[in-house]
């Protein structure tokens, strides 16, 4: 208990002599406000000092207009005052001589004619009942008189006035008070009952406290409540998604791969030629990919028509590709094939390749990376994460902007078991232990792979991404011989969500700063 | 992709019991399970396997897999009869050059089998034909016709007939204007002189390739036992294909195979069923797949793919439209083997990890500022032209370097100039959040200069409330943690969302990086922003350059 004791903030201490009063005393004698006092009651409360019960209750007040009725009387008493006077007068005069609003007017008519005082007959207001009748002091008038009262304390003929005078413009209102009753607990008692030392403990530590010795040798400090909650605040941090990216940037750094880096923007023959996509595959159509049509010098929309597939080539990309050999190879690849291949068998149509995109895949990296690559310096491995787009609408699983993962292994030795064996390793680190390999399909890859995961709460197999050992129809125009290249791209935007319990596509990049502050860590 | 449904009933019956094991079989054979219902099973086929498309095409190959029947399918093929031919006029050549044609006879047809071809026939329209661009499948009851039959082009009112589906004739520029089907493949047939038609010895127009067959000649019903089969369209290799996907569809249906002479056409006789040849290599198919299967093993698991095996000639079935090289083949094999049977194994290889430095030194960027408590956040790189254009005070007329997207679904329609615009945005988004707000971004901008789109990552940070001194603090702190010195001048031209006299622009070693100021009220009034902001945004190439 003197634990206890030694807790009780000054206040708390101010109120403690006063709990079996009124609030309104127990702040006039202490001295205190009204929160402060209710603080301190709070705190007595996490003590167990005191139990503090709040009733909530509805009390009928007089309202604006009730309080000057009070004085100047119902508008209804005022007209049956007026033909108290004149027995009988048309509507006209009374409503000028009651010097009543039409408001007030109407309402007065109505309540003198529900209670049968008066009758209504060829624009006249006559009266129909007798001195005795009218003296009497209407119901609503009592009520008015008697406020304000407690709603659970009304009587049955209070209640009528109520509802009569509730309809009509601020003659009562009902407003809800907290009443509180403290009730002092066994504990409380005993430390009422003892002496509370008026020592002051030391409460806030200051400077002006530590520079003299003598204000806090040998005295004592307020104990803290420290369970007691304290206000939330927030930090700064690096966005969620980046963090994810920085943790897979770290798992293929750890196996041993280097990022590869390149534009978003690319030339349709990086994006989709040079990886062995046929150029009439529907997913090079501008309903799944974004191609960017810049004007030219002149700013002419018109030119827009000329080009039968309406992009116009505005890039310096197309100087990019001036390396006539590589176009060739791709040329070949798909018209004739290569290596063995039979190829696609079609006329491959250059302008088509010039065509800028934004890129679908990350993929067109690793086909970069291939053509730039000596053949001294493997094995190699290479990764690349980043966005990606496709002309999608928006919705809560679909988006025109994604993050894709990629990664190849060029090794003159490698081979589908370790394809198999690198995306077991690689996904175990994502988290994902469970895996399954089905045949797929892809037109850069062969044999291809779809990656199924066991997802250990939702209980199904989850479809986490492709993978597949590059075609010869990519890699010898491209890297100049035959070399397995394993290749694996999985996205990475279900990952996050997964992680972070997002169920909506959109709230990635939504930068709701409410949420982003409260956002956990990616801690993996 | 596309998914196929097949009668539960009937597969149960000819293939086995749709379990789990079962499932799993399919989906390890390439095709994965979409949907089992009581009455359908749905699997999905990859776009390199279009004879799975029907249910007999499945079938016989799913069949092999599973070891029952194994080995190239036989079908026989009669020669043809009196009067199986095709004309193929020149005038074609030009407009839709490639036809190669079959007659089938003695079908057994119900609902069901109805159903599956046509089913079939608008799948590979869809697919392989690009939409009926580049193969176009025609299928007609042959007692309506009379052979032999003629393929030609004329000039489009010269064609007259009674379209599928329509109570009086048309010409076929009006098929083109009026018939629903028409309309749909009218772009098909755009800027065309002449039509193409297929015509019999009566001179009744059977069809219009590639867009509807007549009223006469009519559609296939269960009382149909003989067709006549014909695939038109741009690629030769593909039409081969296609009407032997279909015609050995309608032998497992019960028909039989007549061929047809084709006179003026790519080739003489069609079709041609005779299998393709491929060498295959053991010591590839194992290197490749790292496994040490012998000879036999190979053979027998080529079989259950339902190729044919002799010392290392592959005869490939002449309906697979995905054997380009060996690689296909050995997949193949792999598939057969089973996926799940492969032990996975890592290599020894060493390499070196390494991270691009450019997104190290980002990274660092970021570190550096949520030590002062500001938050990072991450935007599109799309934009819509309101939020670039409008809401920052520019013309859109004035706005030359704005690099726009062809037919976006969305009201993203242009690449983000800068990341200015996108932190104000989220500034007004969240007027309702505490403050004070602190936000940056390290992300790619896209301009363009006269002919380049150049791609640059640029850094951007703003405060709200927020003045010049705080921001400007922020920004030295930065300089000074990666140890980089800049100054500050005057601009010539201050950006107009800055307030003239409260930006700076920032140089570093003679080069100006970026601007820095308040934003003006006008501004932030179009933002609907209603507490002061100040703002920074720099290029971060040249700090790669000095950082690397």
């Amino acid at each position: 208990m003197k634990k206890i004791i030694e807790s009780l903030s000054p206040n708390e201490k101010k109120i403690l002599p006063y709990l079996d009063e009124e609030l309104i005393q127990i702040c006039k004698k202490s001295n205190l406000d009204k929160v402060s006092v209710l603080r301190a009651l709070e705190y007595l409360q996490n003590k167990k000092i005191i139990n503090l019960e709040t009733k909530k209750k509805k009390i009928i007040e007089i309202g604006v207009n009730g309080a000057f009725y009070r004085t100047k009387g119902l508008p209804e008493r005022r007209l049956l005052n007026l033909l108290d006077e004149k027995r009988i007068i048309s509507l006209e005069d009374a409503q000028k001589q009651s010097n009543l609003s039409n408001e007030e007017f109407k309402a007065s008519l109505g309540v003198l004619k529900r209670k049968a005082l008066i009758e209504l007959k060829n624009g006249k207001i006559i009266l129909s009942s007798n001195k005795g009748e009218i003296s009497k002091k209407t119901l609503e008038e009592q009520f008015i008189e008697s406020l304000p009262i407690e709603y659970d304390k009304l009587l049955p003929e209070q209640i009528f006035a109520l509802k009569s005078l509730q309809n009509r413009k601020d003659i009562i209102q009902i407003a809800e008070k907290k009443e509180f009753e403290i009730t002092t607990t066994e504990l409380g008692k005993e430390i009422v009952n003892s002496k509370i030392s008026s020592e002051d403990l030391i409460e806030q530590i200051d400077s002006d406290i530590l520079k003299n010795e003598k204000l806090w040798k040998g005295k004592k400090f307020r104990r803290y409540d420290i369970t007691s909650p304290v206000p939330k605040i927030n930090g700064g941090k690096r966005h969620f998604v980046n963090q994810a990216i920085d943790y897979a940037r770290k798992i293929w750094t750890d196996m041993g791969f280097q990022e590869m880096q390149g534009d978003m923007i690319q030339s349709s023959f990086w994006n989709f030629d040079a990886l062995f996509t046929a150029q009439d595959h529907p997913v090079r159509e501008m309903q799944d990919t974004f191609f960017i049509d810049a004007p030219s010098k002149n700013f002419e929309k018109n030119f827009r028509g000329l080009a039968p597939l309406g992009c116009t080539l505005v890039s310096e990309r197309a100087s990019e590709f001036q390396n006539k050999k590589l176009i060739e190879a791709i040329k070949n690849s798909h018209e004739k094939g290569v290596g063995g291949s039979k190829g696609w068998n079609y006329k491959w149509d250059e302008k088509q390749a010039q065509k800028t995109c934004l890129r679908t895949h990350t993929t067109c990296l690793s086909a970069h990376t291939l053509a730039n690559l000596k053949k001294e310096n493997l094995p190699q491995k290479f990764f690349a994460v980043g966005k990606c787009f496709r002309n999608e609408t928006v919705d809560w699983s679909h988006g025109f902007e994604f993050n894709q993962t990629e990664g190849i292994v060029i090794d003159k030795d490698a081979n589908f078991r370790h394809l198999l064996g690198y995306l077991k390793q690689f996904y175990k680190k994502m988290g994902f232990e469970n895996l399954r390999f089905n045949p797929a399909y892809f037109p850069y890859t062969e044999p291809s792979v779809e990656i199924h995961a066991w997802h250990p709460e939702k209980k199904i197999w989850l479809e986490i991404g492709g993978a597949g050992i590059f075609r010869p129809e990519v890699i010898i125009p491209l890297f100049g011989e035959y070399i397995p290249v394993l290749a694996w791209g999985p996205g990475f935007d279900r990952t996050i969500m997964d992680y972070y319990e997002i169920k909506d596509l959109r709230e990635i990049y939504k930068n709701d700063l409410t949420k982003l502050r409260k956002m956990k860590f990616w801690i993996k | 992709m596309s998914n196929v449904k097949f009668n539960k009933k009937i597969f149960e019956k000819e293939i086995g019991k749709i379990d789990d094991k079962m499932q799993m079989r399919i989906a390890m054979f390439g095709t994965p399970v979409e949907s089992v219902t009581n009455e359908e099973i749905e699997i999905e086929v990859f776009p390199n396997r279009p004879d799975l498309l029907s249910y007999h095409g499945f079938k016989k190959s799913f069949l092999a897999f599973l070891g029952k029947k194994t080995g190239l399918k036989n079908y026989k093929i009669n020669k043809p009869e009196k009067d199986y031919k095709v004309i193929i006029d020149s005038s074609v050549k030009d407009v839709r050059p490639y036809t190669c044609c079959a007659i089938v006879k003695g079908l057994k047809l119900d609902d069901d089998k109805i159903k599956e071809l046509i089913d079939l026939q608008e799948k590979l329209h869809f697919t392989v034909g690009r939409k009926r661009k580049k193969l176009a499948i025609g299928i007609y009851p042959l007692e309506k016709i009379k052979l032999p039959i003629t393929y030609k082009a004329l000039e489009p009112d010269k064609i007259k007939f009674q379209p599928l589906e329509s109570p009086r004739e048309m010409s076929g520029l009006q098929i083109l204007q009026r018939h629903p089907t028409g309309k749909d493949y009218a772009h098909l047939l755009a800027g065309k002189t002449k039509f193409p038609i297929f015509i019999d010895d009566n001179k009744n127009i059977l069809s219009m390739p590639p867009i509807i067959n007549s009223e006469l000649t009519g559609k296939i019903t269960t009382k149909t036992k003989d067709v006549f089969v014909e695939c038109s369209g741009e690629n030769y290799e593909i039409l081969k294909k296609c009407l032997n996907i279909i015609v050995t569809t309608l032998n497992d249906m019960g028909g039989t195979i007549y061929q047809m002479e084709l006179k003026g056409g790519k080739e003489k006789i069609t079709p041609n069923l005779s299998s393709e040849k491929m060498k295959i290599s053991i010591e590839n198919v194992n290197k490749l797949l790292g496994l040490e299967l012998k000879e036999k093993e190979i053979k027998q698991f080529l079989e259950r793919m339902g190729h044919n095996y002799n010392k290392q000639n592959v005869e490939i079935p002449s309906w697979r439209t995905d054997i380009l090289h060996e690689v296909d083949l050995i997949e193949d094999v792999a598939i057969a083997y089973g996926y799940e049977n492969f032990a996975e194994e890592i290599p020894k290889i060493s390499t070196i990890g390494k991270e691009n430095p450019r997104e190290t030194i980002k990274r660092k960027i970021s570190e550096i500022l949520t030590g002062l408590n500001m938050l990072e956040i991450s935007n599109y790189h799309l934009t819509t032209k309101n939020d670039q254009i409008i809401k920052m005070g520019e013309q859109e007329k004035q706005s030359k370097s704005i690099i726009e997207l062809e037919d976006s679904k969305t009201e993203y329609t242009i690449l983000r100039k800068d990341l200015t615009h996108y932190l104000l945005k989220i500034f007004a988004e969240n007027v309702d959040s505490e403050y004070p707000q602190k936000i940056f971004e390290t992300g790619k901008v896209f301009n363009l200069e006269g002919y380049k789109i150049i791609e640059k990552e640029n850094f951007s940070m703003a405060i709200t409330p927020g003045n010049f001194t705080e921001i400007k603090q922020i920004l030295e702190y930065l300089f000074r943690m990666i140890n980089l010195e800049i100054k500050f001048q005057e601009p010539k031209d201050t950006p107009i969302h800055f307030i003239d006299g409260r930006c700076g622009e920032i140089i570093l070693e003679n080069k100006s990086i970026g601007f820095i100021g308040e934003i003006h009220p006008k501004i932030l009034r179009n933002w609907k922003i209603k507490m002061p902001v100040a703002l920074c945004e720099i290029e971060l190439e040249n700090i790669f350059e000095k950082l690397y």
